[in-house]
């Protein structure tokens, strides 16, 4: 099926299943430890060996030598693999550096070596043994340093004459923001179990593209792509992550091959953060020019970043191009060649650290102009692409995000003059920022039967890693054919099941159910054909189909034999035609205590608005969730890069701290009543990315209102401001 | 950790591989008696997950960083990570298979599932074993950092419940879910 055209009224509409708050039908499996996740598959290979990985000591040269003879000998060994005995290799679409490094190494804990033995603590110890020599050689480890070095990339635009604009501005801002290295630093560690058979590769793994990964490594291991298969019905967690074969699959692989066993293999969560994907770090330049009634003239977003040889920039000015008007524009885009880990997808790419600088930057100019920041964002509001201007947003409810959460957080008790709010030892502010973050929609496939037995089954290669897959899913095949969720069952994530759009930038939810959506349309016609209905006429509720005053019993078309459909979604040029989006508003209230510097976050609200919300409790979560993550980058979230040497230092989860519960209060999630029919048949738009949006700089103004210090390098952790603080009385 | 190393070793051939040393180890875990014959180096992580297949614990860090781990034995929640098994000889060990099964919900599993206290699942265990000793400790009168009072009872709030729980972290950010699940509980058992 393609989507080309915007959708009409069709089975989706009525809502008795989707749109209703749904608990998830894999909680009870979650909360009593029986989902299988990558590592735990232990009836599928009963006797598989323990694979530990030994990764780069350097961050770039040669390896001059390894000595294995001790590893070798060490007891319960059963193989040992590097880059000299591995054969040749291939290296995936999707990734940057070779997973296997050797003789060449491209970055720190780039992975040189397998061990296989017979129990993890002979592999772990074994690994210990192996000697390796190194030719150190010169890297550029330090963004900052290289900057003026970057070369030009993209995304970059000019409208207008800004240089003119600007210049002519009464009002303006110029200023420089930062945002360091993250990690994604999901809980399940990067794991797979491996099994040949003949020269039929099985893994079962964690992996949200499950297409991607599978083809990447075929690529890797020079095999044709339909003899791998990979599983991954249960994944802890990703965030862009796992979006990409890694390491410990292919070594688990190869591991597997040499070994003549089937061999699991999890990274190490020390050994994780520079041997896998970080989101880099930017250095970000804003210049707004605006009239004295606050309406933006001039508009400048250049942003900064590094990455291996042949890798790509963070696309932190993306939101620039889209959220605010303004006549006069110019975007740029530099990227550097670093030496570091590779940098790749986390969550919300580009928006998530360009909204950290932008939203502080709106707040900044808001001050300078002596209006109210939620005004001032009102003021400069757009409905058409400012770039072009005959093209419209599908949706665009930004104002009304902005109004309601103002309203609901009781923004008007905010005092705009900062530091002025004392309670106790506390100063106490209010910030907020637009929340913003593009939609995507990619082609996505399933299979979808119904049994004998009245049950309907989809089977899709999609993934579920945490965002709720399982049970919008099944919400929909249960209410395109008319069932009770009960009488859904959804199998994910396995390559032999029909391609999805799999999980990433927030085009999950929207793409997948779309996908099943086609398959239930082609399932409704074979069933209608199958009790001689006229498809088109055929209604399918409380499990009956119905047509004039006719009814039969849904499961009555099986009675025969299973029917099978499978179909996918393909998608038209709206997404040219129209901008497609989802927006939101986020309020902080946070506490910085006058002696200590503390900042403790008290009060948090977000309202969005992304289409219609298939199940608000999944949503909610996604929401709240990319909030608290939001709170880490603005306050804690760092990799330190050790300049001289070229690695992340603090590369676990003592040394990089993410939000524990102590640091979150409630979180209060508003999702406006929306359906946005120009994306797809669902009328949903992505969830999963938006609430990380924006957030970072609320809480950063807030910190500001608070106290009346400025921070505009990320994290702002207290170093950053406590000699500036106000005086204690 | 998975860095290579330079050990000083002696420049003659490896001396022949010895088999690494196993020590008998009794464990009561989830009510039932476990005999096994363990390497001193297993951790108790490793053999609920390796070696009885009880894959509900998780091993998020094996570090002691992160709480996916953690497992109640007797009567108090520990990281099992950071235990070597043959520590536990006569331990009575409940694992979150030991709270509760798909059909018959333990009343925090079930708060979870009702408040959405996860996403992707996989601190879920910990967490919920965390919750479950949270709950007992502070009515056990045990005193946390946020405690203001040595000499009265710790109450159930949630600044209480919020700094003991910290040892548990989930990066989807379920917290607040977390928090309501926590309270519907302590609240049904007051």
């Amino acid at each position: 099926m393609k989507f080309d055209t915007p959708a009409g009224q069709n089975p989706i509409d009525q809502l008795r299943v989707v749109g209703k708050p749904t608990h998830r039908i894999d909680g009870p499996l979650k909360v009593t430890g029986t989902a299988p996740y990558a590592y735990e598959h232990h009836d599928v290979a009963p006797n598989a060996a323990y694979g530990f990985i030994v990764g780069a000591a350097i961050a770039k040269g040669r390896i001059t030598s390894m000595d294995l003879k001790y590893a070798k000998a060490a007891p319960g060994v059963l193989a040992i693999v590097t880059a000299a005995d591995a054969g040749p290799l291939g290296k995936g679409k999707f990734n940057t550096a070779k997973l296997l490094g050797g003789p060449e190494v491209d970055h720190y804990h780039q992975a040189i070596a397998i061990v296989v033995a017979e129990t993890f603590e002979q592999a772990r110890h074994a690994a210990s043994l192996i000697t390796v020599q190194y030719a150190r050689a010169e890297g550029r480890f330090d963004l900052a340093a290289a900057k003026d070095d970057a070369g030009p990339s993209e995304p970059s635009a000019t409208v207008g004459d800004f240089d003119q604009a600007y210049a002519a501005a009464p009002v303006k801002l110029d200023a420089t923001y930062t945002t360091p290295d993250h990690s994604h630093a999901m809980m399940e560690p990067y794991a797979t179990v491996a099994a040949w058979e003949g020269d039929q590769l099985t893994v079962w793994t964690s992996n949200q593209m499950i297409d991607w990964g599978r083809t990447d490594l075929a690529t890797t291991l020079g095999i044709p792509a339909e003899k791998v298969r990979m599983v991954s019905p249960y994944i802890g967690g990703g965030f862009g992550g796992k979006l990409f074969l890694r390491s410990e699959a292919v070594m688990a692989a190869l591991g597997a091959r040499a070994a003549k066993r089937p061999v699991k293999v999890a990274m190490p969560r020390p050994f994780s953060i520079n041997n896998t994907t970080h989101r880099p770090a930017t250095i970000q330049l804003i210049r707004l020019g605006a009239t004295p009634d606050g309406k933006i003239t001039a508009f400048a977003h250049e942003s900064w970043s590094g990455d291996q040889p042949g890798g790509g920039p963070e696309v932190a000015v993306q939101q620039s191009r889209l959220l605010y008007a303004g006549a006069n524009r110019l975007i740029r885009t530099r990227l550097a060649v670093l030496d570091l880990p590779e940098g790749n997808a986390m969550r919300a790419p580009g928006e998530a650290p360009g909204m950290m600088a932008l939203e502080i930057a709106m707040d900044e100019m808001a001050e300078k102009l002596g209006m109210d920041p939620v005004e001032f964002r009102i003021v400069n509001d757009t409905q058409v692409d400012p770039e072009n201007p005959s093209r419209k947003f599908s949706q665009r409810q930004l104002v009304e995000c902005l109004r309601q959460g103002a309203e609901r957080f009781g923004w008007n008790r905010r005092n705009a003059k900062p530091g002025s709010v004392r309670d106790g030892r506390w100063l106490v502010g209010m910030g907020m920022a637009a929340a913003f973050r593009n939609n995507m929609n990619f082609t996505s496939g399933a299979r979808v039967r119904l049994g004998d037995d009245g049950m309907v089954t989809v089977e899709t290669d999609m993934t579920d890693i945490g965002t709720g897959s399982y049970t919008i899913i099944a919400q929909t095949a249960a209410e395109m054919m008319g069932v009770d969720l009960d009488r859904v069952v959804v199998r994910l994530g396995d390559s032999n099941f029909p391609v999805s759009s799999g999980s990433g930038g927030q085009f999950g939810a929207n793409s997948s159910t779309s996908g099943v959506y086609a398959a239930c349309v082609k399932l409704r016609e074979a069933v209608a054909q199958r009790l001689g209905f006229n498809a088109s006429e055929a209604t399918f509720a409380d499990g009956q189909v119905r047509s004039g005053n006719r009814s039969v019993a849904l499961a009555d078309a099986a009675k025969a034999g299973e029917i099978v459909a499978e179909d996918r979604m393909e998608w038209g040029d709206l997404e040219k035609t129209y901008q497609q989006s989802t927006f939101g508003a986020h309020f902080v209230e946070a506490a910085v205590d006058m002696a200590t510097g503390e900042t403790r976050i008290r009060r948090m609200l977000a309202v969005a608005a992304a289409g219609r919300i298939l199940n608000p409790i999944s949503a909610r979560s996604q929401m709240i969730g990319a909030m608290t993550m939001g709170v880490g980058g603005a306050l804690m979230e760092e990799l330190a890069v050790d300049k001289r040497f070229g690695f992340f230092v603090n590369h676990d989860l003592a040394g990089y701290e993410v939000p524990v519960h102590a640091d979150i209060p409630h979180l209060e999630v508003v999702f406006l009543d929306e359906t946005d029919p120009i994306v797809s048949p669902m009328k949903a738009k992505g969830i999963g990315e938006l609430g990380l949006c924006g957030v970072g700089a609320a809480v950063a103004n807030a910190i500001y209102n608070a106290t009346g210090v400025r921070v505009r390098d990320y994290p702002i952790t207290l170093d950053k401001y406590l000699d500036r603080l106000p005086q204690m009385a | 950790m998975a860095i290579a190393t330079t050990p000083q070793l002696d420049a003659a051939q490896p001396v022949p591989a010895s088999p690494p040393p196993a020590m008998p180890v009794s464990l009561e875990v989830n009510g039932k008696r476990r005999q096994l014959e363990v390497d001193t180096r297993t951790t108790l992580l490793d053999v609920l997950r390796d070696h009885l297949h009880l894959t509900g614990t998780k091993k998020g860090c094996d570090h002691g960083q992160c709480g996916a781990c953690t497992v109640i034995v007797n009567g108090e929640r520990i990281n099992s990570c950071l235990s070597l098994a043959v520590m536990h000889e006569g331990d009575r060990i409940t694992t979150i298979e030991g709270l509760g099964t798909p059909d018959k919900l333990h009343p925090m599993q079930a708060a979870f599932v009702r408040h959405d206290g996860f996403q992707c699942g996989y601190c879920t265990p910990g967490q919920i074993c965390s919750a479950v000793a949270v709950l007992d400790e502070i009515r056990a009168g045990v005193p946390s950092h946020v405690t203001a009072s040595l000499t009265e009872a710790p109450q159930v709030t949630n600044a209480e419940m919020r700094e003991r729980m910290s040892g548990n972290i989930c990066r989807c950010g379920a917290y607040s879910n977390i928090l309501e699940a926590m309270t519907e509980v302590a609240g049904d058992g007051a």
